[in-house]
């Protein structure tokens, strides 16, 4: 009988120190299955940067790389162009990649550098205790928005893929979210088409992936799951945007 | 190693480019600022025709960013740029010394505080030397007095980077790089190679290995504290092998001048012509100043003998003098900064007050 299902080879057999419902560790093994699926282990350099996302590489059982907040793409950036034929891809949170590193973003994008990001929005800033992310929706209460994000104080929800769609040097980006079996499987597929874009060269690959927090969104694991359907994803509108 | 016979102008900016590239340097991201931009014009002529990698990145953060993972996949990585821009630098700079990765950063120094101006200035001296970012660590600092040594020093900054698993970094200064001379050239200088194979480190994809992992965050008690321990064992071994210095008629000296850069050149022309007038006068110039060239002292500490300092700043080596001779012999100081620049008369006047 034809084994269908198993641990990734890509994924180390280790328990993650994740809250209880977080997305992440959800997004670190589809990543590592479509590694494993693409036959790319060998070849594949991830780069983690600070926030949840960055002992990643602790869970990963392939090459990696840490990054300074906010400067994950500078960092692929200078391997990719070292090693052109490895498969360089970043993991990056809210606040690192629409933030704080908001400038090598766009600019690693507007060269078109042939890489794959995992862009992981969850609204907020996990790692620090739940402060306001550029994706915070309005309303919502974090801790540096205790009465919730007012449009005149702290601004818009910042859509950055959006904006990234823009430049010419951007091939792919899509939106997707990981609260349902279905969305995860769409989530899958997109991350394997950004990796399977920059294996044939293609250029700037994004996927967006939208991804509970209920520590910090103080909802339990299965209403955040709801929230991200009923709420998050009317902000955050899921599918191909370019 | 052959020479050129032939000797080149060149301006200590496009020699430090020049001589990097002969080192095999193969990765280079920078970001204009005034006065280090014939480098990275330098450098974005020349590095594609060598093959290797030029990027002008869309900020002095994504510049040491984009070398701290060039450096990570084992290029020979380096940056350059000047004061203000070496400030936006020091947090990746503390990540490459935390993560161990070889890298040459080229501080072409300018007059500050802030904005400050383009004049040539030595006042990032505290910057360099006291690992200018976050943390315990060092880089090693090379200081080049001339053209020639700013091309020759190439190769030796890369070779320590690689060594010790370290960033280091040029310390030049407005003046050296603009200032042109006559150099002579090697051509693609074997004796500071290394290869490929000792960086097991690097990323290359673990293709017939365990995967490498390039990090400085330590989050278990304790990891941190071992990790910092092995830090400090590399710099000890350091401070005792890397120490480099010129001394100038020293034997019989009773007035000691300390300098270095391009103010050690006109503290050496005072030695000169007070010599030709009989003053029993000599010239320690550290050319490493972390580590701190203590060595050049020791033998130098007779409390007949008078010590001054000269610098384009106000009283950073001096500190390193002090500690150094700890107290046993007599330090003067001269310093000026934000464009000044202590003048030979200058120093033969403060002379007379020591």
């Amino acid at each position: 009988m034809e084994k269908i299902f198993s641990h990734p080879k890509s994924l180390r057999s280790i328990s993650t120190h994740y809250c209880a419902g977080c997305g992440h560790g959800i997004a670190a093994r589809l990543i590592a299955e479509v590694v494993d699926e693409l036959k790319i282990r060998e070849k594949v350099i991830g780069v983690a940067p600070v926030g949840c996302a960055v002992v990643a590489y602790d869970y990963w059982d392939f090459d990696c790389s840490e990054a300074a907040h906010g400067r994950a793409l500078a960092v692929a950036t200078g391997i990719k162009r070292v090693r052109p034929d490895n498969i360089v891809f970043t993991y990056q949170g809210d606040g690192d990649l629409a933030a704080i590193g908001t400038a090598e973003t766009i600019h690693a994008a507007n060269r078109g550098e042939n890489l794959t990001v995992i862009f992981i929005n969850n609204a907020i800033y996990g790692m620090t205790g739940g402060q306001m992310a550029p994706t915070t929706l309005l309303g919502q209460r974090t801790a540096t928005t205790p009465h919730g994000r007012e449009a005149k104080i702290q601004g818009y929800p910042l859509k950055i893929s959006e904006m990234l769609a823009l430049l010419a040097g951007v091939c792919f980006i899509e939106r997707t979210s990981l609260s349902s079996p279905q969305e995860i499987m769409k989530t899958k597929k997109a991350i394997k088409q950004a990796f399977q874009n920059q294996i044939e060269k293609k250029g700037f690959s994004l996927v967006e992936v939208l991804s509970p927090c209920p520590t910090y969104w103080d909802l339990s694991p299965v209403k955040s799951l709801e929230w991200i359907r009923d709420t998050m994803a009317k902000e955050f509108p899921l599918g191909r945007i370019k | 190693m052959t020479r050129e016979n032939n000797k080149i102008l060149m301006t200590g900016n496009e020699a430090i480019a020049e001589g990097a590239l002969q080192s095999g340097c193969n990765f280079y991201a920078g970001y204009p600022i005034t006065p280090q931009n014939e480098l990275t014009a330098y450098m974005a002529r020349r590095m594609p025709e060598r093959k290797g990698v030029f990027i002008q990145a869309e900020s002095e953060l994504a510049a040491i960013n984009m070398v701290f993972g060039a450096a990570a996949s084992g290029a020979r990585a380096m940056t350059s740029s000047s004061s203000p821009g070496i400030s936006l630098k020091q947090e990746g700079i503390s990540y490459i010394a935390g993560a161990e990765l070889p890298a040459v950063i080229v501080n072409v120094m300018r007059g500050g505080p802030g904005l400050g101006n383009i004049w040539p200035s030595q006042s990032d001296y505290f910057q360099a030397t006291r690992s200018g970012g976050h943390g315990d660590y060092h880089t090693i600092v090379l200081a080049p007095a001339c053209v020639q040594e700013a091309y020759e020093m190439m190769p030796l900054a890369f070779s320590l980077a690689d060594k010790y698993r370290i960033p280091s970094m040029i310390l030049s200064d407005g003046m050296l790089g603009q200032m042109m001379e006559p150099i002579l050239a090697y051509r693609s200088d074997k004796r500071y190679a290394i290869s490929d194979k000792l960086k097991w480190w690097a990323l290359t994809g673990c293709k017939g290995r365990k995967p490498n992992i390039v990090k400085s965050f330590y989050l278990r008690e304790g990891d941190l504290e071992t990790f910092n321990l092995k830090l400090q064992k590399k710099y000890t071994q350091i401070r005792e092998k890397e120490q480099r210095y010129e001394s100038v008629s020293l034997e019989d000296a009773q007035i000691i001048l300390v300098a270095y850069g391009s103010m050690a050149r006109i503290a050496k022309n005072v030695v000169y012509d007070l010599r030709k007038k009989g003053k029993k006068i000599g010239l320690i110039r550290p050319i490493t100043l972390w580590p701190f060239p203590k060595k050049a002292f020791t033998s130098h500490l007779s409390p007949k003998i008078r010590y001054l300092v000269i610098e384009m700043s106000y009283g950073q080596m001096l500190e390193d003098v002090r500690l150094a001779v700890n107290g046993k012999v007599k330090v003067g100081f001269l310093g000026r900064a934000g464009g000044g620049i202590p003048t030979e008369k200058e120093i033969v006047k403060s002379l007379s007050s020591l």
